[in-house]
């Protein structure tokens, strides 16, 4: 498969990560996961299952699609542990995003505890995607103690702000030998268009997608900003000169 | 550490003079802002912002939508007793109350709790009159043992409780809790609350706190709208809830924003909300605080919470008895009730209009652990 995304031996086809939180109808967000061509969503546990009779949400995704339940509403790594193993038990696989946090204004996550949720779960047979505020030493960390990738936020979680944290991102792509999924922030196709070309390994999108006017379209938009950064990034963009640089230089003539 | 000491700090004369000093320009510069002060939030409470309501509700409503999506998140509530030691003028259940008095035993409290379940939902908000006699702790935790195993989230509103009370009920499972302050005018207080525990301003005022201390998950606060003058009492709530988020951040805290309704005991309120004063204040609050959750019960009437779904609010309740025993014993209604509900729709007939009007009714948000 051509420049196929893999970690820990799963390979998925997209580089576009999709949450499933926030849309107007389970419905609505079915359409928009088929429209941005994912084959990655992540579900809070605190919204799977519960009563048999109303719409469980794990009906809409389609089954070809590597379901990763998130650990959202955690507050300590315990916390986080214990949502992992439900999930696993629940039948949602081995896939797990951990979000611990501890702040509920700006739902910036914990890395501390993040890193010790991340320490017992690899441990324990899980592939870890741990959801972080982009720091070298704590991604390293993050590393050490098993973490399958490492996803840094570009803005905290919902905000729409873009790449707010995009030296301390390049300095983890540059850095970190796992792959880095820039998660939460993103407002746009464009901005998600720039974290590929940084040379992200993926992007997750949530609310960009659900809170748009047209759902649906929006996520085809990402489907299409995020190829157009990767194959940048694959191109290689060209230096950026201060100064203009000719396409026809005055001195080609010159042979020795 | 205690809020009483920043709400004793405020000057109303001060904030009155603010309140009437604010003009639309004003308000058409604070509701674009990003980060919204104290002044912001009391600005929008204004009477100039009340002039300028759709341009708060566009704002309230993207602010919704951006951090709570299309969502709306229901409950019920499940009335275990209604015994009070309280004297609340303006209460149905208060002390001299001539409401029939009923207290549910455990294995009624569970088929209520079955046949709550029985309708979906995941959420539970259990109540009791305040009455540590005849409704004491080891009631209230067996109650919420009873009913953990059945529901994703089991939550409160009783009596104040102490910290140390409110870590053994999270052992026992509770979720959240509910603490009304009523007034946040401590001299109306005291005429309000002429006798009983309730009567102590100051422990009132803590009670939240000491349940944040405790590691419960979710606080709901709130005044009973109609006791005093509205824009104070929105102030000083939402003073209330920043300096609980400011120091116990890890919580999940919710304002609920209860009119007053028909009762027992008759109370005719001295302010009375309009609804577009009560409208004003949730999209105050939507703009200021754009994480917090928002409640809107059964005191409203179907038409206002209709309408309600698309400014702000994140929690409604449904399937809504307030009488106890309501959920499982029909000669239960009317004799035991709390107050009269405006909004009698069923769990299944709220989730459709919720549905209609593009939004994702959210029966369960939470796991308990």
């Amino acid at each position: 498969m051509a420049d196929a995304f893999t970690v820990r031996g799963h390979t998925f086809t997209s580089r576009l990560l999709v949450g499933t939180g926030k849309f107007g109808s389970h419905h609505m967000m079915q359409q928009a996961i088929q429209a941005s061509h994912t084959d990655i969503v992540t579900v809070a546990l605190r919204r799977v299952g519960g009563h048999e009779s109303h719409d469980n949400i794990l009906n809409y995704i389609p089954e070809h699609i590597h379901l990763m339940p998130n650990t959202s509403g955690a507050r300590s790594a315990e916390e986080a542990v214990r949502i992992a193993r439900m999930a696993r038990a629940l039948g949602c696989g081995t896939l797990i995003k951990i979000e611990v946090i501890r702040d509920q204004q700006y739902l910036l996550p914990d890395n501390q505890e993040t890193i010790k949720a991340t320490d017992i779960l690899a441990n324990e047979g899980f592939t870890v995607f741990p959801y972080m505020s982009p720091d070298l030493m704590d991604a390293k960390r993050l590393v050490d103690a098993g973490a399958a990738t490492v996803m840094p936020l570009a803005a905290p979680i919902g905000s729409n702000r873009g790449l707010e944290t995009k030296g301390m991102i390049e300095i983890l792509i540059d850095e970190i030998d796992v792959p880095i999924i820039v998660d939460a922030g993103i407002g746009k196709p464009s901005e998600a268009a720039e974290a590929m070309e940084l040379g992200a390994d993926a992007v997750l999108v949530n609310t960009a997608i659900a809170s748009s006017d047209d759902s649906v379209l929006m996520a085809e938009a990402f489907y299409h900003a995020v190829i157009a950064g990767r194959q940048a990034y694959l191109a290689k963009c060209g230096a950026v000169q201060r100064r203009a640089v000719a396409s026809s230089p005055l001195t080609g003539f010159l042979r020795d | 550490m205690s809020f009483m000491y920043e709400l004793e700090a405020l000057n109303e004369e001060v904030l009155y003079y603010y309140l009437e000093s604010i003009t639309v320009t004003d308000v058409e510069r604070i509701v674009a802002k990003e980060r919204l002060t104290n002044r912001d939030y009391l600005a929008l409470l204004s009477p100039a912002a009340g002039t300028c309501l759709e341009l708060l509700a566009q704002y309230a409503h993207r602010k919704s939508v951006q951090y709570f999506g299309h969502t709306i998140q229901l409950f019920t509530p499940l009335y275990m007793a209604n015994y009070c030691d309280n004297g609340c003028i303006y209460c149905g259940y208060s002390y001299y109350s001539d409401v029939e008095r009923v207290k549910l035993n455990l294995s009624d409290i569970e088929a209520e709790g079955r046949a709550i379940r029985g309708t979906g939902l995941e959420h539970i908000l259990l109540l009791t009159g305040e009455s540590q006699r005849h409704t004491p702790l080891m009631y209230i935790e067996a109650a919420i043992r009873k009913l953990s195993p059945l529901f994703s989230s089991v939550n409160i509103e009783i009596y104040s409780l102490s910290k140390e009370d409110y870590s053994q009920l999270v052992k026992a499972g509770l979720d959240g809790m509910t603490m009304f302050q009523e007034t946040y005018n401590p001299a109306l207080y005291e005429i309000l609350h002429p006798f009983g525990p309730k009567r102590n301003f100051k422990k009132r005022i803590d009670t939240p706190e000491f349940a944040c201390q405790a590691g419960v998950r979710t606080v709901t606060i709130g005044a009973l709208m109609g006791l005093d003058e509205w824009r104070l009492e929105a102030y000083k709530t939402g003073l209330h809830v920043q300096y609980l988020m400011k120091h116990y951040p890890y919580v999940d805290l919710s304002v609920s924003t209860p009119r007053i309704r028909p009762c027992a005991v008759g109370y005719t309120p001295n302010y009375p909300l309009k609804d577009r004063e009560l409208v004003q204040y949730i999209l105050a609050l939507r703009i200021a605080f754009p994480r917090l959750g928002i409640t809107i019960s059964s005191r409203e009437s179907a038409y206002m919470r209709d309408h309600l779904v698309h400014l702000g609010v994140t929690k409604m309740s449904a399937g809504v008895s307030t009488a106890v025993g309501g959920h499982t014993k029909e000669t239960a209604q009317g004799e035991s009730k709390q107050f009269e509900i405006s909004d009698d729709r069923s769990v299944h007939d709220m989730a459709r209009m919720i549905r209609k009007q593009g939004y994702e009714p959210i029966f369960k948000d939470w796991q308990l652990l």
